[in-house]
């Protein structure tokens, strides 16, 4: 059973001619992996990530045809409250999902509106804050947070609901780099732990494809590609699209050309450490 | 010139502290630091949104401490890091004509330059759009866009490259360049080290509201001292250059830039073949 599958989706915005996604035919099995999604600007990265917990077509007015599954259930048969259980999304801004007065009752309030009981509201919240390195944030307002903190909370806030597939929009956008790693890592730490799936949509290559085993690439509202992050670094479309490459990777494809280097592109300094020392 | 500027929040918290900057016309200087060092506050202060506790800051030799916002606003442009919170017209096309507004052009001349500023963006598709349907990089743009049309001299940028795919990020630099020749100072807050590793002349350090580093941005971004002070991480090319000399690859400790490190695996690997065949 896949945990979400799309199937011939189309969807516009209302109030725009052009479609956001366009026949979109996408599965992400329950495999616990770390899927990167890739895409120029305006390829429908968001668009796609707010159907996967129903958002669209439930909150976004718009035009759709076709089907989205998650774990079998048609999106449109459901409500958000119980998707969420299932995907739950950290939106790029932070603080725009964050509500409560303090962490502390931000991260309880989704088990809070599941009727889930006070004791094991208490153990989740222990446990979700204690893996985000979050427990000395717990009686603060939201709003004092800096932004890795809020980061922070938004994660926790969604883990506690334990789902399948945690899906991230862009999360190290407004964090600088040293925060931005001690977040891909935290992220990975828990992909490891609780054997989820973790989806990120990010322009910063750098920092993700060290950590990333499955990659979707866009453009123009369609998934192009859809493979072993290997295959598709090494693949034209992930050439011929303008994403933001890393360093490493412009420095190998230059050597490919000069037919110096014959491998697979590596996706880390370690990687490419290894590759040369055995020349 | 910023001359001994400290700024403290109503709320107690000193946001800088002992500022002394020039800037001179058709500079490009970055300004890099964690987040809460310091950067959105020093740039406020520069078109009055923000006005001094102590100090003076001076432009065009004229003190600007009591020049009001709006008079202001026509020498100097701010493009904030989320487009959203200066994007509020109905359709990009009126976005722009709002802009417009404060320089009493004529009904034809407003509908000719609004003309002429979506076509040099490429916003022309999105004219009768609103822009909260527009994705996130494609905010940004108009959001630059708003600004740019008002012909500014000094141009700041909060985050220009966040959400940008490659192509963006190129159209965004022949931009800089185009206003640079036109004798425009462009100050831009970045945490994108590569990007500013590779396009920015002049970088600025910030940490705990004071500035900890001034100079060409190749000297301070490899001081790994200033770089830990400032929540950064090296360039990659500077990681895999500083990575190889700790494998024993000799004379690597002096590569900075992408060129170099490429150019120095270049001769490596030939080496290395031609090595092989001779055996």
């Amino acid at each position: 059973m896949d945990l979400i599958r799309f199937e011939k989706f189309f969807y516009r915005y209302k109030g725009n001619e052009e479609y956001a996604l366009n026949n979109i035919n996408l599965r992400i099995e329950k495999e616990g992996n770390f899927v990167l999604l890739c895409g120029e600007t305006g390829s429908g990265k968001t668009t796609l990530i707010r159907c996967m917990n129903g958002l669209i077509p439930q909150f976004y007015s718009g035009f759709y045809k076709g089907k989205v599954f998650i774990n079998e259930v048609n999106t449109v048969e459901t409500s958000i409250a119980n998707l969420s259980t299932e995907v739950g999304i950290v939106f790029q801004n932070p603080e725009n999902q964050l509500i409560a007065m303090n962490v502390e009752h931000e991260i309880a309030f989704g088990l809070e509106n599941l009727g889930v009981p006070r004791k094991k509201i208490a153990q989740k919240i222990e446990e979700s804050a204690s893996l985000t390195e979050i427990e000395h944030l717990l009686d603060k307002a939201p709003f004092e947070l800096s932004g890795g903190e809020q980061q922070r909370v938004a994660i926790a806030s969604i883990l506690v609901l334990e789902p399948k597939l945690l899906i991230l929009d862009e999360p190290t956008a407004l964090l600088d780099p040293k925060m931005a790693r001690k977040i891909i890592n935290l992220l990975n730490e828990i992909q490891l732990e609780r054997k989820i799936t973790i989806l990120i949509s990010e322009h910063r290559l750098d920092l993700l494809l060290p950590f990333a085993d499955h990659m979707i690439l866009m453009q123009n509202g369609k998934v192009i590609e859809q493979n072993t992050l290997e295959k598709v670094i090494n693949g034209d479309n992930f050439q011929k699209l303008n994403l933001n490459k890393p360093v490493i990777y412009s420095i190998f494809m230059k050597l490919r050309e000069e037919n110096l280097f014959k491998g697979q592109i590596p996706s880390s300094i370690p990687d490419a450490i290894n590759y040369l020392k055995n020349r | 010139m910023i001359k001994d500027v400290m700024y403290t929040y109503p709320n107690g918290t000193i946001a800088l502290i002992d500022i002394n900057l020039n800037l001179y016309g058709g500079e490009f200087i970055g300004i890099m630091g964690k987040n809460g060092a310091g950067k959105t506050t020093l740039i406020r202060t520069l078109n009055g949104l923000i006005r001094p506790t102590q100090g003076d800051i001076y432009i065009d030799d004229k003190n600007i401490n009591t020049t009001t916002i709006a008079t202001l606003s026509k020498k100097v442009g701010i493009i904030f890091q989320n487009a959203s919170h200066q994007l509020f017209a109905n359709t990009v096309e009126d976005e722009i004509k709002f802009s417009l507004k404060s320089f009493n052009l004529t009904k034809e001349e407003s509908q000719i330059r609004t003309n002429k500023t979506l076509q040099q963006f490429n916003l022309e598709k999105y004219r009768e759009r609103s822009p909260l349907n527009l994705s996130g990089g494609e905010s940004k743009k108009l959001a630059i866009a708003s600004i740019i049309c008002r012909d500014p001299d000094i141009l700041i940028f909060d985050e220009p490259t966040l959400g940008q795919d490659a192509r963006e990020i190129e159209s965004f630099l022949r931009l800089i360049e185009k206003e640079r020749e036109h004798g425009k100072t462009i100050i831009i807050i970045t945490h994108n080290i590569e990007f500013a590793f590779e396009f920015i002349p002049r970088t600025i350090l910030m940490a705990d509201g004071k500035i900890i580093a001034d100079g060409p941005t190749e000297k301070v971004l490899n001081c790994e001292e200033l770089i830990e002070k400032a929540s950064l991480v090296l360039p990659q090319s500077r990681q895999l250059s500083l990575a190889l000399y700790s494998m024993g690859f000799q004379d690597t400790d002096t590569l900075f830039s992408k060129a170099d490190v490429t150019k120095y695996l270049m001769q490596f690997l030939k080496n290395s073949s031609e090595r092989a065949q001779k055996r």
